[in-house]
């Protein structure tokens, strides 16, 4: 008997009992298009993750305080450290640094106010982190020289306060109570990234150090953002800045005091996290293909009962048990092949209105389905068929041909 | 010398039924000839079934020798044994059983198909079924089909494969006379014509009466030949 024979076969005993083959299928159907969804829907958010870090910059390192856990009073990073780095002979592949105080702040204008980030920052800031201004102008050298009284609004921060995103420049706010001139509006990053950047107002670094974000000591800062000459010599500088550190704060070799974060280092934690949680899912959802599974074992052990006559016809005719076991087998599997194309196409539609969903809600998720996505799922549920197929064939072909003739 | 195509010798069977082993053939021996027509009789319970089923390689002797058709059957495995049903045994039953959702030429299709014929399987099955009379019931499902016409349906299915034996259990037992007289004349004449070698099961006196020769078994021993 060929293939197809058998295929046919299988075609024609499903179809003489349409009901219980049709309900059957659905438990694949519901199985597989789970497995799909959740992936794809998995790797869409991997995509929207690694996609705003990417976003971040692809050439900027991070540098903060506190690194191996043997080191007990890990040194502050100062200003001293970053004009070290930014010095273009000790470290050739930086070109620019920019040091950063963090703290929140109460900021306010008339009857609104909001507590938000006040990050410190100089003028490097604006080209190493890529934050162009609407409007207006970005903190300059001026600024910082004279420690001038000037704010740069998020525009999340300027639309709770003023209502509004432009028209903004002259206008004085409150931050901690003292008075600040509004100099510009950040242009709008989304909400995309984890932390929101549109959420928060930047002052010139030195304004900060000395009346809004008080250190221990005037020098020291909190975070270091340095700008690699391009994307390839990241690596580089990054052990550039590493061996200016280790020397400036002496410390003991193989012991930092002090962490450097790349792009790529963020871009593989996140990887990592969304994998982990792709995984979780598909498991979650490959358990309800199990219970497909297990359903056509149940009807196929059904079929074998009441088809036992047929059997000990067909083997009074001269069928061997190899013949029996393909007979069945075949069925289990056009079940489950059934059930998966059926199931790859719903996973596509439910993981498409996942998306669009999403994106009416400004998450941008974009299912993917990748061609390895959809030969899993056919694999996966061919192979489950030919699984739970096999002992309910298996007993098919074991039946004695003289009981099974007997059988009413 | 005769030429025999069936030769049993001294064949026993013993079925375990939980503690209690019942001896359902007690050293039966038998032989036909090639191109006989033979009827086995006996009450229930006299072996009559284990003898049709052994004969039929549909299940094997405890000892003893079974020959059929030349070839030893008594120590194949089951697909050797499957192998033999297909080649040399023609299968026909008191219910005929068909296969409901196939069509008549399908039917008979189906031992050329374990035989691992892939060629002219339609052509060889309507000339088997136009040789019993349902040149014209072809596409028909056994439920469309008379009691007599689904009994010439498996007939054909038994001849397809040009067996040594056909083996008919109760072939009228489920018939009206009318169709029954009709399956009979069927076979013998099938008998004549082709020389098969025909074996009925039956306890139908008038059946056993139309046989050349008539096999009593009794308490799993051959009682008396008529």
């Amino acid at each position: 008997m060929n293939l197809m024979q058998s295929f046919i076969e299988a075609l024609e005993s499903l179809s003489s009992n349409k009901l219980r083959s049709g309900l059957t299928i659905l438990g694949i159907v519901i199985g597989v298009a789970a497995v799909i969804a959740m992936i794809s829907i998995g790797r869409g958010a991997e995509n929207t993750i690694t996609g705003s870090i990417q976003g971040i910059g692809t050439n900027l390192i991070f540098v903060f305080r506190g690194g191996s856990e043997e080191v007990t009073n890990p040194k502050p990073i100062t200003l001293g450290d970053a004009d070290a780095i930014a010095d273009p002979f000790q470290a050739p592949s930086v070109s620019a640094v920019a040091p950063v105080l963090q703290g929140d702040g109460k900021v306010s204008y008339g009857g609104e106010s909001t507590f938000t980030s006040v990050v410190g920052v100089t003028p490097a800031y604006e080209q190493v982190r890529n934050t162009p201004v609407i409007e207006g102008e970005f903190i300059n050298e001026e600024h910082m020289l004279g420690r001038a009284s000037v704010v740069l609004l998020g525009t999340d921060v300027a639309d709770k306060l003023f209502g509004r995103k432009e028209g903004l420049v002259g206008e004085t706010v409150r931050i901690d109570g003292q008075p600040f001139r509004v100099i510009g509006v950040l242009k709008e990053k989304g909400g995309s990234s984890f932390a929101n950047e549109d959420n928060q107002v930047m002052v010139p670094l030195t304004t900060a150090q000395n009346r809004l974000i008080r250190r221990q000591s005037r020098e020291n800062i909190d975070l270091l953002l340095v700008q690699a000459v391009n994307a390839q010599v990241v690596q580089e500088a990054s052990d550039e800045i590493a061996q200016i550190l280790r020397a400036r704060h002496s410390t003991e070799i193989g012991v930092d005091d002090f962490t450097t974060f790349t792009q790529q280092d963020f871009l593989d934690t996140a990887r990592t996290i969304t994998s982990v949680l792709t995984i979780f899912l598909g498991g979650i959802a490959a358990i309800s293909l199990l219970v497909g599974g297990i359903g056509i074992m149940n009807i196929m052990l059904v079929s074998v009962t009441e088809r036992t006559r047929e059997i000990g016809l067909r083997k009074a005719l001269g069928a061997r048990k190899i013949d029996i076991l393909v007979q069945f087998l075949t069925e289990s599997s056009v079940l489950s092949l059934i059930g998966g194309v059926i199931g790859i196409l719903l996973g596509w539609a439910i993981s498409t209105i996942v998306g669009s969903i999403a994106a009416a809600n400004d998450a941008a998720i974009n299912p993917s389905i990748g061609i390895d996505t959809i030969l899993m799922a056919t694999l996966f549920s061919t192979a489950v068929g030919l699984f739970f197929g096999l002992y309910p064939a298996n007993r098919a072909a074991s039946l004695e041909p003289v009981e099974a003739l007997r059988y009413e | 010398m005769s030429d025999w195509v069936i030769t049993a010798e001294n064949l026993t069977k013993v079925y375990k039924m939980g503690e209690v082993e019942v001896h359902a053939l007690r050293g039966l021996s038998l032989e036909i000839e090639r191109g006989e027509v033979v009827s086995i009789m006996g009450p229930s319970g006299s072996g009559k079934s284990t003898l049709m089923n052994i004969i039929g390689c549909l299940d094997r002797p405890t000892s003893g020798a079974y020959i059929l058709d030349g070839e030893a059957v008594s120590n194949l495995n089951d697909d050797q044994l499957a192998s033999i049903r297909n080649r040399k045994v023609g299968f026909v039953f008191q219910s005929f059983n068909l296969l409901s959702r196939a069509t008549a030429v399908y039917n008979v299709e189906l031992p050329m198909r374990y035989a691992g014929v892939t060629r002219g399987r339609k052509e060889r099955a309507r000339e088997a079924l136009e040789k019993v009379g349902l040149g014209d019931r072809l596409t028909h499902r056994p439920n469309e089909l008379s009691g007599g016409q689904q009994q010439r349906v498996a007939i054909a299915r038994a001849l397809v494969n040009e067996p040594a034996i056909l083996l008919a259990d109760e072939p009228t037992g489920n018939l009206d006379t009318k169709s029954g007289e009709e399956i009979m004349h069927l076979l013998l004449n099938l008998n004549k014509e082709r020389g098969t070698t025909l074996i009925i099961v039956t306890h139908d006196q008038d059946v056993a009466a139309q046989t050349g020769r008539s096999i009593r078994i009794r308490d799993g021993v051959v009682e008396a030949h008529r």
